[in-house]
């Protein structure tokens, strides 16, 4: 909307018009709002353990116990393969990694919602707000590698074979990807639950059972035929396997994967980007 | 002088009731007809925004073709009864809902201030939610560090800053939140009813700061307030709406009078209300309030004389043992200020028929502003008719003194006669 408009007698700072261009995303002007942006990004992580007595221990702790239940039901229960790796190392690359995705994807769609209050009152480049969310999980992330870390090191000290090799230099590679797809599938759902709300029902279930159709808590490798097929569409599959790849040394890697998470990742946040930006000017009147 | 906000055709709508699994289908045909480059089907027919009558569209319009210009350095009030379109027109020009149609040309940066305390976070501390805060509402981190000591000044708050909002006491709240709006710094500032909350210290303070930021660094303001005392005393020019459009643009004072008098105009003969209480054996037809000295209905000069007329019926063949009728005054807060009732006077009329009786009130000492009176009557100990808030007028001031100057609005609630002289002694 910060159209300057060079005529000879006017010269406006900001024109205010019912359309905006679609394709124009305002980048200068979230530069701007970059303050704000580590601002919310502080507040979240801040307010997430504040009055609490373990504090930011509470970022280990779901992951920990998530990994000690997925190993007893899956792992003993079921067996079901780890691609020969440690259960708890397998599982914890795996569940981080998705609850990444998963916590952009889930807080990006109610995003609207959550914020009507703010976003009714005063304005700021609304992008600045999903941006925050993806920065502020990438953060939590980050800490919860701590813990990969050191069950990793744990695992190297006693003596179980791991490779590492250059592979590690895709892992951030692929956290931007995952990080692509989770705000955009969430910007398009909260441009879609601003009128109809019937959407934030089906991605609770919704991110849940595409957990399952993805290869978190078991390899793509121990697939085969249709099924492999199937799973292997899912354009997070391939991010996983790619992350266990540069973690572990274990999962489906090549060029076409790789361009495959890529493209997939693009258009996705392509097309959150544009929709958001459509739907993002008067949301207000109808939330 | 330069303009700072330049309107054309501006106009919003809104969409009315439930959104359902209607709103898909016309979505569709929405969507459809767009698509083939025709008009949308469900903003063809515009209706003005009158929320007390029933349309036949659930299309509403809240501001329609707006057009105007205001210059730099300019306080402007906005006034107009509720859903007159007031707080749409200042979201329109903060930016956080979109125009139907038209256009807005800013020139400066735009703060707005629709509410205090926007994104405060209750478990941060005063501290962090001024940095938060102020980046919200478009501050930069430095603009903020460099201003930090002022705004904590301002605020009154500076023993609690480290302590989380949540555990302040609302009046702090709205103190803290309001000395982060006050050191934006940015050309235009639009400022909607925010002040309501706060104690009148605080009030008067904030009203004093805009008035230094408006006067003193020439910044525009946009001011929406149902206070008239206090939009007479920040801005020189005013804005008056009703229904989503401009009735006139001007000099504080006359939009001031304009808006009481339209306000008034609306008031029912005093027989057609049907809130009123008794057995009706007299029966209030109609009433007036009259100052003696002005030419418009309902309005009084101060320190002036003013008549109060009520038009009554009494019941046919009812012997009257005693009767009162009073005529309290309201002030606009609701405040009782004054009470006449012809209990406390000495004198006996007959009531009879249909006719009428008049108070006379000899130098009407109410500080200006508006008023509206309770009406009672009784007969034989009997509540016979009761009448809240009806008969509003206006108290306008008058140069009284003779000195050019005025008392100015705040300063109590009536007038006294005084005079001054040299302690000789």
């Amino acid at each position: 909307m910060n159209n300057t408009n060079h005529n000879v007698e006017e010269d406006w700072d900001l024109v205010i018009v019912p359309q905006n261009n679609l394709f124009d995303l305002k980048l200068k002007e979230v530069w701007r709002y970059r303050d704000l942006l580590v601002l919310f990004v502080r507040r979240d992580i801040v307010s997430f353990y504040k009055q609490t007595i373990l504090g930011p221990l509470w970022f280990f702790i779901q992951p920990i116990f998530t990994t000690i239940v997925y190993i007893f039901i899956f792992g003993r229960l079921a067996g079901i393969s780890t691609d020969g790796l440690p259960q708890p190392l397998f599982y914890i690359a795996g569940i981080t990694a998705w609850n990444y995705f998963a916590d952009c994807l889930n807080k990006t769609s109610t995003v609207f919602r959550d914020n009507a209050a703010i976003f009714g009152k005063v304005y700021f480049p609304r992008i600045v707000m999903p941006l925050s969310i993806v920065l502020s999980n990438l953060l939590r992330f980050g800490i919860q590698m701590v813990l990969f870390l050191i069950i990793y090191l744990y695992y190297q000290f006693i003596g179980t074979p791991l490779t590492i090799d250059y592979h590690l230099l895709l892992f951030p590679v692929f956290v931007l990807f995952m990080a692509m797809q989770g705000l955009g599938l969430g910007m398009i759902v909260s441009a879609l639950t601003t009128k109809y709300r019937d959407l934030i029902f089906l991605l609770t279930f919704g991110v849940q059972l595409l957990m399952y159709a993805t290869t978190v808590i078991y390899p793509l490798s121990s697939l085969s035929g249709k099924l492999y097929f199937w799973i292997s569409i899912n354009p997070m599959t391939y991010i996983i396997e790619g992350i266990r790849r540069s973690l572990l040394g274990t999962g489906v890697f090549d060029l076409h994967t790789f361009f495959y998470a890529l493209f997939s990742s693009s258009i996705i946040l392509i097309f959150g980007l544009l929709i958001f930006n459509k739907v993002e000017k008067s949301f207000v009147d109808t939330i | 002088m330069a303009i700072a906000i330049k309107v054309e055709n501006l106009s919003k709508a809104y969409q009315l009731g439930e959104f359902s699994t209607g709103t898909l289908s016309r979505d569709l045909e929405r969507w459809w007809a767009l698509a083939r480059g025709k008009e949308d089907p469900f903003l063809i027919i515009g209706e003005a925004n009158d929320r007390s009558k029933k349309g036949s569209s659930d299309i509403v319009w809240s501001l329609k073709d707006l057009n105007f210009q205001i210059e730099q350095g300019d306080a402007v009030g906005i006034i107009g009864k509720n859903g007159a379109g007031k707080s749409t027109l200042l979201k329109v020009l903060s930016q956080v809902t979109s125009p139907t149609s038209g256009i807005i040309k800013v020139k400066g940066r735009i703060a707005s201030l629709l509410e205090v305390g926007t994104g405060f976070h209750p478990e941060l501390t005063g501290r962090e939610n001024i940095f938060l805060n102020g980046a919200i509402l478009g501050m930069r981190k430095h603009e903020i560090s460099r201003q930090f000591d002022q705004i904590v000044d301002f605020s009154g708050v500076e023993r609690y800053i480290d302590t989380p909002v949540k555990r302040y006491s609302s009046g702090m709240y709205v103190r803290l939140a309001f000395a982060v709006a006050a050191h934006l710094e940015s050309e235009i500032l639009i400022v909607d009813e925010v002040l309501a909350v706060g104690d009148a210290e605080f009030q008067n303070k904030c009203i004093g700061k805009m008035g230094d930021i408006n006067k003193g660094e020439g910044r525009t303001i946009l001011f929406v307030s149902h206070n008239m005392a206090s939009i007479q005393n920040l801005c020189k020019s005013a804005i008056l709406m009703s229904k989503g459009q401009f009735l006139n643009h001007g000099n504080t004072n006359s939009i001031i009078n304009e808006y009481l008098i339209s306000l008034n105009s609306k008031s029912e003969a005093l027989e057609d209300i049907k809130e009123r209480k008794g057995n009706q054996d007299i029966f209030f037809l109609n009433g007036k309030v009259e100052g003696i000295n002005t030419d418009d209905i309902n309005s009084v000069e101060t320190f002036s004389d003013f008549i109060v007329t009520l038009d009554y019926r009494l019941r046919e063949n009812i012997t009257i043992f005693n009767y009162r009728i009073d005529v309290g005054i309201n002030n606009n807060l609701g405040d009782r200020v004054a009470w006449l009732s012809s209990n406390n006077i000495n004198q006996n009329f007959d009531l009879f028929g249909e006719s009428k009786l008049q108070f006379i009130v000899k130098n009407c000492p109410l500080s200006p502003g508006s008023y509206t009176c309770n009406i009672y009557a009784e007969l034989n100990n009997t509540t016979a008719d009761w009448l809240v808030n009806v008969l509003p007028f206006n108290v306008v001031e008058k140069d009284y003194y003779n000195t050019g100057r005025i008392v100015p609005p705040n300063q109590g609630n009536i007038l006294l006669n005084y005079s001054m002289v040299e302690d000789a002694g």
